[in-house]
């Protein structure tokens, strides 16, 4: 099968946090409004929104944090939308996510080698010293990293430790979100040119949200733009920055400023 | 002469590492001048100490903090705390953690002018809504009797900046004022500074790590690497040809999306290496 997700007539609600009632349900407000759309195996994917444009629930939907009301999630064949947590365990290993904030997503009391070690037990794999080794070796991290804490790095080298714990469990897709966008420019740099490298090196599947355009651009093949949890373009990347359809997405081009002082903004 | 002039401030940690590194640098009213940088850089620093909001363990170990001609550090910190809080205010970094979120907007905007300036309860309350209306929020009424987290990130962010034009400062510190915020709510935000800063003829120091950004709403920038200023220049000439290898670096390193190939290049090792032995021939130049 050439696509390693297939998704169709997504819907997603979630309680809504601005109402609040006394007595009853809480009030749903619907987050991800249909959405249809497949990742090719190998294939690396940006999503691209504002905030509340649904863009990180559609990443925890993808990797099941997350429960649709609707629709289907078909990873490698098999529909994740509606499995219960004790059928999803055994396939769990296979898509991995990466957090935006690896400050709070890795355990401040535990050592680098125990982060990544943590899901390799979980999910009962062998010669678990050897995978840790290898994974901070990926990720150019080198041993003299395993006995330290997620606080003696700097923020570039916590988010490679998010890296090698994700690709450790040798998984088929990795969703990574906005894993960039609290570093600063040169780490920005040497994160994204690491996660290009072993997506390909290691044949991933790769989803990345950023409201960055700019990297979206350097790192995907192809783009999903989503406003207000729907999909209002999904184009390959190329041909998206050099005509793009819809109003929302000039809008969020022309909204990021360029190093370029010549250029005013309109 | 120059509204703001720092010259050769040094700040360390207490027993530690230096964090600035005889920094100087001048605002004039009505400019803006971007303070750029890696994380850790010490450029939010800078901003602390004009503000005299240091963390306590910092210490200021020389230099020199001129607003409006008197110099800061010299002052008693009683008679400092008022002339900072007379002629300087801050727009911080994250529009949610800044505002109390048990209390209604009004009192967090109009409180200070009240207990701080001495206006009156109704005189504040005035200014508040006609501050409001100039950050365009509808319905400013409304609005100062809500709580944050009845509100958006964008529009806490307006509220902050109405908040820090409230007393008509001479200076404003913005704190990478949208860094939390997507691009599109960005945009407006930056414009919004800009359009106030020159309307009232506020000197601006604005702290970014965002190049892209510098070049929309600075007019002169400083580049600082490990407390050090390595580069200070007028925007135009800086995005024309930055003269410091560590500088012109960082401008690689930013994307840009109208150029596929542009950007995403970490600063090389080499050019790192060169500017970490210039810190270290300055610490020892300076300290014997």
């Amino acid at each position: 099968m050439a696509d390693l997700y297939q998704v169709e007539n997504l819907r997603l609600s979630l309680a809504d946090m601005t109402q609040r009632r006394a007595f009853g349900p809480a009030t749903q407000v619907e987050i991800l409004k249909g959405l249809s759309f497949t990742l090719p195996r190998g294939s690396v994917t940006g999503i691209v929104g504002g905030s509340g444009s649904g863009k990180s629930t559609l990443g925890r939907a993808l990797v099941r944090l997350l429960a649709p009301s609707s629709g289907a999630i078909r990873f490698d064949g098999v529909d994740l939308a509606h499995m219960t947590e004790a059928q999803l365990r055994p396939l769990r290993r296979r898509f991995q996510m990466i957090f935006q904030d690896p400050m709070s997503s890795l355990n401040p009391r535990h050592r680098i080698a125990t982060l990544i070690a943590e899901p390799l037990r979980l999910h009962r794999f062998d010669a678990i010293p050897a995978r840790v080794a290898r994974a901070l070796d990926q990720v150019g991290l080198g041993s003299a990293y395993a006995n330290r804490f997620p606080h003696e790095l700097s923020g570039g080298q916590r988010q490679r430790v998010g890296i090698a714990r994700a690709i450790a469990l040798e998984p088929d897709f990795i969703l990574a979100d906005e894993i960039v966008s609290g570093l600063d420019v040169s780490s920005q740099a040497q994160v994204l040119n690491l996660l290009e490298r072993l997506v390909a090196e290691l044949g991933l599947t790769l989803a990345f949200i950023s409201h960055d355009l700019s990297v979206i651009r350097r790192l995907c093949q192809r783009t999903l733009v989503l406003q207000h949890g729907r999909i209002v373009e999904d184009r390959p990347t190329a041909d998206l920055f050099a005509a793009p359809e819809a109003d929302y997405t000039r809008a969020l081009l022309e909204a990021i400023p360029l190093p370029d002082p010549s250029q005013p903004w309109v | 002469m120059s509204y703001l002039s720092i010259r050769n401030l040094s700040l360390r940690l207490k027993k530690g590492p230096a964090l600035l590194r005889r920094v100087s640098l001048e605002v004039a009213a009505g400019e803006v001048r971007g303070l750029v940088g890696e994380s850790g850089a010490g450029k939010s620093m800078i901003g602390k100490a004009v503000l005299g909001i240091l963390p306590p363990a910092v210490e200021i170990t020389g230099g020199e903090i001129f607003l409006d001609g008197v110099d800061l550090l010299r002052l008693a910190p009683r008679e400092r705390r008022r002339k900072i809080g007379a002629t300087a205010a801050l727009i911080p970094q994250d529009p949610l953690t800044a505002l109390n979120p048990s209390h209604r907007i009004g009192p967090q905007i109009t409180d200070r002018l009240v207990d701080i300036l001495g206006w009156t309860r109704a005189k504040a309350e005035a200014r508040a809504v006609e501050l409001l209306a100039e950050v365009q929020i509808a319905d400013p009424a409304r609005v100062l009797r809500q709580y944050p987290h009845e509100l958006s990130g964008g529009m806490r962010q307006r509220i902050l900046i109405a908040s820090a034009f409230a007393a008509e400062p001479r200076l404003i510190v913005a704190d990478e004022p949208t860094t939390a915020l997507d691009v599109t709510v960005q945009k407006q935000i930056l414009r919004l500074i800009a359009g106030m800063q020159a309307r009232h003829g506020t000197a601006l120091l604005f702290v970014t790590h965002d190049l892209g950004v510098v070049s929309k709403v600075c007019q002169r920038l400083s580049v600082l690497y490990s407390g050090m200023v390595v580069e200070d220049a007028t925007v135009a000439d800086f995005f024309a040809a930055p003269k410091h290898p560590y500088s012109a670096a960082l401008l690689a390193a930013t994307p840009r999306y109208t150029d596929p190939s542009a950007g995403l290049n970490p600063v090389p090792e080499a050019v790192i290496a060169a500017v970490r032995a210039e810190v270290a021939a300055f610490d020892k130049a300076h300290h014997g």
